[in-house]
């Protein structure tokens, strides 16, 4: 742990290489569903983050005290630790800064469903990442869902203004974007010869 | 096919909501509320592990299985849950069934287990369980509720082997591992990585779209002949 240059690999890969919504597909919702403009979809993607280090830092404690004893609670635990995780950021924000509370509305609770949350604290555990990793991995992750959330709100920002045939507009057309963002994202996997 | 349609906005017309029987509650989820085709539900899950259609299959089982499980206990424990924490208790039992399902996989067939890694686990957070439960179990006696249940992760499994079958054919050439056109077909690759899945569901989307629309103008050709 604490090694510069495996940091640095944590955090690209889960950055840009394994991008949680491109290419393990994560955090759908949000994505299709928030992506409508650009700057919503900006400070849903600071509030994971957010959400996401304080997950991470939750399940490296839960790993190494409460599930060596009782490793058959892994998921109840982490989904209760994500649960109230997000009850506790609300109230948080909402007593600091009723304006960005305002702001994020209904997509604050809804984080609690957005899977990519739950694959951070299982996949940090699946790896074996310890504290520090383990915080890299969250920021790495979360950067990347924000940067996938962004790109997907200008493209579909874009797509308005166009002139598109009715019965692809949507679903089918957003997720025909996606799939193109997706095979642009593939580009990043020869950054590194392993895969993570 | 006049009785189809309705007037002007060509919305079809569905039959008057029924008392919760045992079939429509079930047919429903097969097609006309299909989770993934017309609610657009659960899709993480279901674009992640489609790359083939047994993948495909077995993911649907166990989301089938944690469904059917945690409906049947919510619908029967309706009357006690509390309704300020009722989603929290939806979530326990949603991920004590998936625990139940994580382990009996591994036990039985830990290949198809272990590609699907991380993504049993995250039937807990598949918003097509959740929603059920809040929308339908909660509300209904546990007849109805189970058999709600079997239609949605009927609905879901079918979808989920469609998309799986239609991606391992066009990306490895083969239908459950079974090789369909001989050793000279160049597999379409990209079909069963990642941005497969998105072009894929992207392009069923499409063709139940582009279905609907024919269908439309034929049933509004059908009243404007009746006008006539």
């Amino acid at each position: 742990m604490g090694d510069p240059g495996n940091l640095v690999w944590i955090f690209v890969g889960a950055l840009l290489v394994n991008n949680f919504t491109l290419s393990y597909f994560l955090g759908l919702c949000p994505f299709f569903g928030v992506s409508g403009r650009l700057a919503t979809a900006f400070r849903l993607g600071l509030a994971n983050i957010f959400v996401m280090v304080i997950t991470s830092l939750a399940a490296s404690f839960l790993n190494a005290f409460v599930l060596p004893h009782a490793p058959y609670l892994r998921l109840i635990s982490f989904i209760v630790v994500v649960a109230s995780t997000v009850q506790f950021v609300e109230m948080v924000i909402k007593k600091t800064s009723p304006a960005l509370f305002r702001a994020l509305g209904i997509f604050l609770p809804l984080i609690t469903t957005n899977c990519a949350i739950l694959a951070l604290a299982l996949f940090q555990t699946s790896r074996g990442y310890g504290v520090v990793e383990g915080l890299v991995f969250a920021v790495g992750a979360g950067g990347g869902l924000t940067l996938a959330l962004v790109l997907m709100a200008g493209l579909r920002q874009e797509a308005e203004l166009s002139s598109i045939p009715s019965m692809i507009k949507g679903t089918a057309m957003n997720l025909i974007i996606a799939g193109i963002l997706s095979m642009a994202f593939m580009g990043f996997a020869g950054l590194f010869s392993g895969s993570g | 096919m006049a009785t189809t349609a309705r007037g002007g906005n060509g919305l079809p017309i569905l039959p008057p909501d029924p008392s919760p029987g045992m079939l429509p509650e079930f047919v429903k989820g097969l097609w006309r509320e299909n989770p993934v085709f017309v609610q657009v539900l659960g899709m993480c899950p279901a674009l992640a592990v489609t790359n083939t259609a047994v993948n495909g299959l077995a993911m649907g089982g166990a989301t089938l299985f944690v469904l059917v499980c945690s409906s049947f206990l919510v619908s029967a424990l309706r009357r006690l849950i509390p309704k300020p924490v009722r989603i929290s208790t939806y979530i326990v039992i949603i991920a004590t069934f998936v625990t139940v399902a994580d382990f009996a996989l591994q036990a039985t067939v830990p290949a198809i287990h272990r590609e699907l890694g991380a993504f049993i686990s995250l039937i807990v957070v598949n918003c097509l369980i959740l929603g059920r439960q809040e929308a339908f179990a909660s509300k209904y006696p546990v007849g109805p509720a189970v058999a709600d249940a079997l239609g949605m992760g009927s609905g879901f499994l079918l979808s989920l082997t469609l998309l799986g079958g239609a991606r391992e054919v066009l990306g490895k050439g083969a239908l459950f591992g079974v090789s369909l056109f001989g050793p000279d077909f160049e597999p379409w690759v990209i079909m069963i990585l990642p941005p497969g899945g998105f072009f894929m569901l992207g392009f069923l989307l499409l063709g139940f779209a582009v279905a609907k629309e024919a269908r439309q103008k034929i049933a509004e050709r059908a009243v404007g002949k009746e006008a006539a």
